[in-house]
């Protein structure tokens, strides 16, 4: 007989407990006001991300067509996975000396593991994260980019 | 390894060998578990690792000290900040360096909400695991909470890199106070929500109770630490015993049972994210001014010698040994990762239950498979 009484105690015990949690999710059922989810692509517009979000690593140049990188390679040497390559030239400065500075800033992203370290290290500030995170490309050599902009030049002042 | 999966099938007809994995969902990546069968009952798990070992502590000899944090955010990725914090410790460590105590106290917030994300994650994954798919929606809902946190200050959502040996690469955003508190004013309300979904549930503690049982003497001759171990009685909380950063000046309690089961392992990782948010709120006001990272030298060179720092994750107990010959790179690195060790008692503990039971209890377990093959 207890057990009996035992078995028809759990079932209700059972029932209840199930009871318990549809009481949750039937809750959010009308409060609309806690959905949470992100209509993505047809916020496109008006998405804000993180001021620091690390999307993916820029030279920024001012409307001169000036940047600040010197060439110095310091970013190069603290990348650990080769994906930051520098080619510089030689070039006569007006007073006559010769100089090194940049040719190419060669950013591989499908590389990148987003570390910082290079953004951190450079010690003009010459190239700094952007916040954009639309990556995917159709050609794997999309994603081999050159950082500064055809024809800019060293900004004045930066050594 | 091989020659046994071999014995098995020749010596004893009688059992049944399947392949669960690599990719079954409820393993949760690419392991690959070589089960025997007796009809329902589980004879012998043999788990099959490496399927994606990617060297990385043979990668850590060939780059500098500052370097080696990345990889190691791609070890266990559920609780990379503390991965970062364990070879900063150790580099500081073996330096000798003096560290501010602002930047203890804002690695221990990380930490700890760190913590608070990855059982999340794992409450969501474990409910999934057991048929309930609305745990694991609840459960990334308010995980995204925590990854919004971190991508204000640190820039990254998961895999953070907010770490570098003498402190920190960034000050906190002047916002994170604020989120952190309104975070935990929401969680508070939240976490009773989950024990009405999954904790009380009577399917649960059927499926639960009893199950996977690991007595306190095979938690300690195996080396099992975190949550699992801690189940079990096998008090081994770092945080505790041998206070890094910011532990020591804070009130809390280990969690520990002393049943071992997989309810008590769910258990646990439920208290302790109560705990976790208790020890938040002792902190969150009182973040010292200063500033936050000592100015380090641009190449770090170990004296000569061996550096062991040992910290807690959200899986149990993370090991960080360093050789150094005085070079900038490593001669050795050698992490004991926690779900590795886990792993080990798998066969132990699933041996003689019933094969849906070995989801159960590969759930309570909480491996992050990265983790194992490093």
């Amino acid at each position: 007989m207890r057990s009996i009484i035992n078995y028809l105690k759990e079932i209700v015990f059972g029932v209840w407990s199930l009871m318990k949690g549809m009481k949750v999710t039937g809750s959010y059922f009308f409060r609309p006001g806690t959905i949470v989810t992100q209509k993505y692509p047809n916020n496109r517009k008006d998405l804000v991300m993180f001021d620091r979000f690390k999307g993916e690593v820029v030279m920024p140049h001012n409307e001169k067509n000036e940047h600040k990188c010197t060439g110095c390679g310091i970013c190069e040497i603290n990348c650990p996975n080769g994906s930051i390559e520098i080619i510089s030239k030689s070039i006569v400065t007006e007073d006559g000396k010769k100089k090194r500075a940049i040719d190419k800033h060669i950013y591989r992203l499908g590389m990148c593991t987003f570390c910082a370290l290079c953004v951190k290290t450079c010690p003009s500030n010459a190239i700094a994260f952007a916040q954009g995170f639309e990556h995917a490309v159709f050609n794997r050599a999309l994603l081999i980019k050159t950082l500064n902009k055809p024809g800019s030049q060293l900004m004045k002042g930066v050594e | 390894m091989e020659e046994k999966v071999k014995n098995i099938t020749t010596d004893e007809q009688q059992e049944y060998v399947i392949n669960m994995g690599p990719q079954h969902p409820s393993t949760h990546g690419v392991l690959r578990l070589v089960v025997s069968l007796k009809g329902e009952i589980v004879k012998n798990v043999q788990p099959h690792i490496g399927y994606i070992h990617r060297g990385i502590e043979k990668m850590c000899e060939s780059i500098t000290y500052p370097q080696i944090i990345h990889l190691t955010d791609r070890m266990d990725y559920l609780s990379a900040h503390i991965n970062n914090e364990a070879v900063c410790l150790s580099v500081e460590k073996a330096l000798e360096v003096d560290i501010p105590d602002r930047v203890k106290v804002i690695r221990t917030i990380m930490s700890e909400l760190t913590r608070i994300q990855s059982h999340q994650l794992w409450w969501a994954s474990f409910g999934m695991d057991l048929g309930g798919l609305t745990c694991f929606f609840y459960g990334l809902r308010d995980r995204e909470k925590i990854l919004d946190i971190f991508e204000e200050t640190c820039g990254s959502r998961m895999i953070v890199s907010y770490n570098c040996p003498g402190g920190l690469m960034y000050d906190i955003h002047p916002n994170f106070q604020k989120r952190v508190k309104d975070f935990i004013k929401y969680f508070r309300k939240i976490l009773p929500e989950y024990d009405q979904l999954l904790t009380g549930n009577v399917i649960f503690h059927e499926r639960s109770k009893g199950i996977g049982k690991l007595s306190l003497k095979d938690a300690i001759s195996y080396g099992i630490t975190g949550p699992s171990g801690r189940a079990s009685g096998f008090s081994c909380d770092v945080r505790k015993h041998e206070p890094y950063s910011a532990y020591d000046r804070i009130i809390f309690k280990e969690i520990l049972f002393t049943e071992g089961d997989t309810y008590h392992r769910y258990v646990a990782r439920i208290e302790e994210m109560w705990e976790s948010m208790n020890i938040i709120e002792q902190l969150i006001d009182n973040i010292p001014d200063g500033p936050f990272a000592v100015k380090m030298k641009p190449i770090i060179k170990l004296p000569e010698g061996e550096y062991y720092q040992r910290v807690e994750t959200a899986r149990g107990e993370l090991g960080v040994y360093i050789i150094s010959d005085g070079n900038k790179n490593p001669y050795r690195v050698k992490f004991r990762s926690p779900n590795f060790v886990n792993l080990s008692v798998l066969n132990q503990i699933a041996s003689g239950f019933k094969i849906a039971d070995l989801v159960a209890i590969g759930g309570s377990l909480d491996l992050v498979i990265p983790d194992i093959d490093r």
